[in-house]
């Protein structure tokens, strides 16, 4: 039978708390970045709309060694957050959750601007008349209605820092239990002479994996859409 | 009882090229913003409703100020309690019915009254659709529930933006008695925008007729329906006199019924509604003819005699005469006749009115032109 190893099981745990806490992360910044994006106007706004996409359109090794420049012990930030915090995110699992979530950054961003253009602000001006503050307008009536491009940001996301590959290996190195997510241990796997099976297990785990996250977002997504029909 | 609730408003509002200035009072009752669309009057109660911000002047409701440029005021539009019903009904699409229109009350302290909650779902007649979800609901029952869950906030003043805007005229006939129901039963006063004079004339106590921003006059309907200077806006070929008449018989032989008004009688074809009734009518400039000297054999059984007060200026093939019968009539003739029977001001003439051409559906709207005023 299909018995997983604990290698392909640590692989498995790393993958799902570094796209995990990639997620964490983009799920707020994203809200916060599609609404100034799709609700502001000032000065400056397609530059940031670039910085934003640039992930996308970045060979993601560009995005890892930038990501080194500026958080490994010599970088910038890298020494800020040692000297404060004492704290280290270059080579470590956190690290891959911040080069992951990064190069998902901007799906997530397209998502939840695309469904919160969609929403006619209208309904919100309705509601501020019926007595909502914003703050109680946002929860009630614009979160509610951009659920869909939360959900397909969130599943775009998840999947996209599973399979994050380029960034990784580039900033945080390859190390068996701390960095090697799936596709790491893969990578490893097709470098060793006897690794073709061990690299077809991964392969079939990778696929069931994401294939049940489509899954149970279509699920639910049409849920959520037979609700706001 | 109504309630006087004074309403005051003195604001200045620019947007691109266009530039609002209007200085409207009013109270209680229903007022109908009437113009053109883009004389200004949705901009006009979105600031009322605080959606948008005047660049200068106040508003005040009651001794309530809800915007002072002056004295930097300005209070956010959940903080104003007023009701906003929009020209596309605006239901909230992930709530049901009843969701929506109990919105409102998470935000309002008290608990909801359950007679007033009944006494809205039946006005507005939203029993059977409690349950159900924005997207099933035809425009006329979308409307009607956006009416009542802007009436469940409790709100001091009602604003409507052409709430028939979008319906079809079935849908209109639907909603009018609802409207005109919330106007005798509520004691909230209404700001109604339209631009459908009908709607106006059937709905309004008060009228405030705008034009490119501006407030170009104010006042009672009957007022300013029978001011020749105001036709030009108020409407050429749909407009006329407007009367407050009252049914005083119905003549089954015929299938007529006799209206009175100030020492007149006015026989029209039946309409069903009981006798002592009062009724708001409109009388168009077209269906009145006149005559120097008094017809005897006339198929038109209602002929007044009246003074002319004024004739509107030459200019075109057709003059307007304002006439004067104990209350005011308009008649619509050409220049030719004017000349020809050597009319004047002061001069006694003789109105008449074509009974056939005063019928429900005289309006194009598919209900009754005149209103209940009681």
């Amino acid at each position: 039978m299909f018995a997983l190893t604990p290698f392909e099981i640590g692989a498995i745990q790393l993958s799902l708390k570094v796209a995990g806490l990639a997620l964490l992360g983009c799920l707020p910044m994203g809200l916060l970045a599609a609404w100034v994006l799709a609700r502001c106007d000032f000065y400056g706004k397609s530059l940031l709309n670039g910085f934003i996409h640039l992930p996308l359109v970045l060979p993601p090794v560009v995005v890892g060694y930038l990501l080194l420049v500026l958080f490994g012990k010599q970088g910038a930030l890298g020494r800020w957050l040692w000297e404060t915090f004492e704290v280290s995110i270059a080579f470590s699992w956190k690290g891959a959750a911040v080069a992951a979530g990064i190069m998902a950054f901007p799906l997530m961003v397209r998502s939840i601007r695309l469904s919160l253009e969609l929403v006619d602000t209208g309904l919100e001006d309705a509601a501020r008349t019926l007595g909502a503050s914003p703050k109680w307008v946002f929860i009630t009536i614009t979160l509610p209605l951009i659920l869909p491009g939360l959900l397909t940001g969130t599943i775009l996301t998840f999947a996209r820092s599973l399979g994050e590959f380029g960034a990784t290996i580039t900033f945080v190195s390859n190390i068996p239990g701390e960095t090697q997510t799936l596709p790491l241990a893969l990578y490893r796997l097709t470098q060793a002479p006897d690794g073709d099976l061990g690299a077809l297990r991964l392969v079939v785990i990778s696929v069931v994996i994401s294939l049940a996250a489509l899954i149970a977002s279509e699920a639910l997504s049409r849920r959520i859409n037979n609700r706001l029909r | 009882m109504q309630k006087k609730l004074y309403i005051n408003i003195d604001i200045k509002r620019k947007k691109d090229d266009f530039m609002l200035s209007a200085k409207i009072q009013t109270k209680g009752g229903l007022t109908a913003f009437f113009g053109r669309s883009g004389s200004g009057k949705t901009t006009l109660i979105d600031l009322i409703s605080g959606l948008d911000t005047p660049d200068s002047g106040t508003i005040t409701i009651g001794d309530q100020v809800l915007f002072d440029s002056e004295s930097r005021i300005n209070v956010a539009p959940e903080k104003r309690n007023i009701g906003y019903v929009f020209q596309e009904g605006r239901l909230f699409p992930h709530l049901n019915v009843k969701s929506n229109l109990l919105y409102a009350r998470r935000f309002i302290n008290t608990a909801l009254d359950p007679v007033m909650f009944k006494t809205i779902i039946n006005l507005l007649g939203l029993e059977h659709l409690l349950n159900r979800r924005p997207s099933t609901l035809s425009g006329g029952e979308k409307q009607r529930v956006a009416i009542g869950r802007a009436l469940l906030a409790e709100p001091q003043l009602l604003l409507m933006d052409e709430p028939l805007a979008s319906l079809d005229s079935e849908r209109k006939a639907e909603i009018l008695p609802f409207i005109e129901n919330l106007r005798d039963h509520l004691k909230t006063p209404i700001l109604y925008v339209s631009h459908a004079i009908d709607e106006v004339i059937r709905l309004a106590d008060i009228m405030v007729l705008l034009d490119h921003g501006s407030v170009i006059a104010q006042g009672e309907v009957e007022d300013l329906m029978s001011r020749l200077d105001l036709r030009p806006l108020t409407g050429r070929y749909e407009a006329g006199a407007v009367l407050s008449v009252q049914i005083t018989a119905h003549d089954t032989e015929y299938g007529l019924t006799e209206l009175s008004f100030s020492d007149h009688k006015l026989m029209i074809p039946h309409i069903d509604l009981p006798i002592g009734a009062h009724l708001r009518m409109r009388i168009r400039a077209r269906d009145v003819s006149l005559s120097t000297s008094k017809p005897i054999q006339t198929s038109i059984l209602n002929v007044f005699e009246a003074k002319i007060i004024e004739i509107s200026p030459d200019g075109s093939s057709q003059s307007e005469i304002l006439l004067d019968m104990g209350a005011p009539l308009i008649a619509r003739i050409t220049r030719k006749s004017v000349v020809e029977l050597n009319m004047k001001v002061g001069d006694t003439i003789y109105a008449m009115v074509k009974a056939a051409a005063i019928d429900r559906h005289s309006l194009g709207l598919g209900g009754t032109h005149v209103r209940q005023t009681n």
